[in-house]
């Protein structure tokens, strides 16, 4: 997977360090190029930038039928209402401790596991590691039929821990995918140092391998972070009181009503787009390599 | 991990013994009970993970299959007793629906105008990135960055909002500026135009993932080949498919076959536009299995309908699986 695990920048094609045969059409296509870069860009960000400007935006430019492209003054009014919305505040709660919940199950089950496939040979490896990827590829919309009669049949729904359990195992084929690739970069020579100078072999993982796992565990658990965060449809299924709902859910909510308060949802949706792209960024270079490799968004 | 076994090696990667060979802690060689230990620790450390995927995702998809040869309805649900057996009823029911086939039809006809258009923009924005200065490509990668960050359902939200009838910036535009009258147009009357916002919503949502991941490929071409063949004559279509095209082809194909799988399950775009009921007409495979387990309580029938789906898409799966394999990825 050379091809994409290393995401170097290219070199930006000087036409005067090229050997080009014609330099000026060279230049003439550059422009074409640079025009078509200039439209993506527009294309690409004007969703984002109509969200937040929305969100900022006075009410009565909101309803109006002249939009404009900048708004006439900036107002935090819409913010406001999205906040003081019904279940702002325990949708935030449920969100945080769902997902945290679920991540930091997930991270110590997906560790030990990929330590595994990543330090031994052993039968039954790589019908594991394939069955890892297969997983990814099942259609979510095809499991929340089964998945909810078993949360059903267990008294988990409407409770936070049957949606804790589908995230966490939701997130461990990623997770597990990923964090193997930092532990076969972990040479494995450092380990047996560590035991032939004493350690014990959980010894020598506590002290040497993890710490050095710990960039792939962050970029694992910012992934299933943001991952479990997105989701909406299995909370929408499961959990039943208004008090229970996922920021997704209560986002839903808005939705629905007819007559939708779109200056509202835009700032709601703001709210919750915001921690997702912050920590995106963080995390997009090995996203890009790590989905190629198998590492399925879902 | 080829690293680090030994030069010599007899190929008989079955075996346990050889395993511990190469991976047993070497302190612990002589010992015959330490041995044993080192050859169960991987699936002692396998185990959890196992159990748990096997809980969340083999058992429920084994019980799929046992749902859809059975009849639960809401009673079953509820008292929790095990519904009658019907055999086949359920796909014969299915099958013989024509309301299926066309959803099926729908599906199979917006995945694949979706896939094509996500693909060959994002394969051409990729092409275009390698050729345009610096701090325009540098702009574009943040733009597609944060359009691929935003959430499904902030998204869908955005398009919604685009296409509002009364104040949606669309029909302002084609109104204002086109001179076409769409002043108060619904999109949603005709499935055709409201297919086109989904469709929109899907793919603005999977070009930074294809042209990013496509535009990465293209760095690994070599420079010189493309201009060695240009010099000998090869017009930009003929660099393209000689030189180009066979170092990103792995590469495409796999985004091709993941923008499939993703575009054929479709949901959250077209249920959340719909405000959470969709109409009939825009029905996608999983919006019906949802609505005939959910809205019309018929378990098996939704049952039946997800495996359906998993059928079809299995031969992707198994086809994407492939590529990963003989591309050395499951090593």
């Amino acid at each position: 997977m050379s091809a994409t695990t290393s995401t170097r920048p290219a070199p930006p094609a000087h036409p005067a360090t090229g050997p080009a045969p014609r330099p000026d059409r060279k230049k003439k296509s550059r422009h074409v190029y640079n025009l078509v870069g200039v439209v993506a860009c527009v294309v690409m960000a004007f969703p984002v930038y109509w969200l937040v400007v929305s969100a900022l935006r006075p009410n009565q430019e909101i309803r109006s039928y002249d939009q404009t492209l900048w708004p006439s003054s900036i107002t935090f009014d819409n913010f406001k209402r999205a906040i003081d919305a019904p279940n702002f505040g325990s949708a935030i709660q449920s969100s945080l401790i769902i997902c945290v919940t679920a991540v930091v199950g997930a991270m110590l089950l997906s560790t030990i596991a990929a330590f595994a496939i990543g330090r031994f040979h052993f039968a039954g490896r790589k019908a594991f590691m394939i069955t890892l990827l297969a997983i990814q590829l099942l259609p979510p919309t095809a499991m929340l039929i089964p998945i909810y009669i078993q949360l059903n049949s267990l008294g988990a729904l409407n409770e936070y821990w049957g949606v804790i359990i589908i995230y966490l195992v939701s997130a461990l084929p990623f997770a597990t995918w990923m964090i193997r690739g930092f532990v076969i970069n972990i040479p494995k020579e450092l380990e047996e140092s560590a035991m032939v100078d004493g350690c014990s072999r959980m010894g020598a993982f506590w002290r040497v391998i993890f710490p050095l796992l710990a960039p792939g565990l962050a970029a694992a658990s910012i992934f299933s972070l943001i991952n479990a965060w997105n989701e909406y449809l299995l909370a929408y299924v499961v959990l039943q009181d208004n008090d229970k709902y996922t920021l997704n859910v209560w986002l839903m909510n808005f939705t629905t009503s007819r007559g939708v308060d779109y200056g509202a949802l835009m700032a709601a949706s703001t709210l919750i787009a915001l921690p997702v792209v912050v920590f995106f960024m963080l995390v997009q270079k090995k996203m890009a390599s790590g989905l190629t490799s198998g590492a399925v968004k879902g | 991990m080829k690293a680090a076994d030994p030069p010599v090696s007899v190929p008989q990667p079955e075996q346990p013994e050889q395993a511990e060979q190469h991976d047993a802690p070497r302190a612990a060689a002589g010992r015959a009970p330490g041995r044993r230990v080192g050859a169960y620790l991987p699936y002692a450390l396998i185990a959890p993970t196992v159990v748990a995927i096997a809980a969340v995702f083999v058992w429920p998809l084994v019980k799929t299959v046992i749902m859809s040869f059975q009849d639960v309805g809401r009673r079953e649900l509820w008292t929790g007793q095990a519904g009658e057996w019907v055999g086949f009823e359920q796909f014969t029911n299915i099958l013989g629906d024509g309301r299926f086939w066309d959803v099926v039809w729908r599906t199979v006809l917006f995945m694949v105008a979706c896939v094509v258009v996500t693909m060959g923009v994002g394969l051409f924005l990729a092409q275009a990135m390698q050729r345009m200065s610096l701090w325009i490509r540098l702009a574009l990668t943040a733009a597609l960055v944060a359009a691929w960050a935003m959430p499904l359902l902030v998204a869908t939200s955005i398009f919604r909002w685009f296409a509002d009838s009364d104040y949606g910036v669309m029909n302002m535009v084609l109104t204002k500026y086109l001179g076409l009258d769409f002043r108060g147009h619904n999109w949603w009357l005709d499935p055709k135009q409201g297919f086109l916002i989904i469709a929109a919503v899907v793919i603005w949502g999977a070009i930074p993932f294809v042209a990013i991941t496509l535009y990465a490929a293209l760095t690994q071409v070599p420079r010189e080949l493309e201009e060695a063949a240009a010099l000998d004559g090869a017009g930009a279509f003929g660099v393209f498919r000689y030189v180009t095209w066979p170092v990103i082809k792995p590469v495409f194909q796999m985004v091709a076959t993941l923008s499939v799988i993703w575009d054929f399950n479709v949901f959250g775009q077209v249920f959340l536009m719909r405000g959470n009921k969709p109409e009939p007409e825009y029905s996608l495979l999983g919006i019906y299995s949802f609505e005939k387990a959910f809205e019309s309580n018929s378990f098996s029938q939704g049952a039946a309908i997800s495996l359906i789906t998993v059928l079809l898409l299995s031969g992707v799966a198994v086809y994407y699986l492939r590529q990963l394999l003989k591309i050395g990825e499951v090593e």
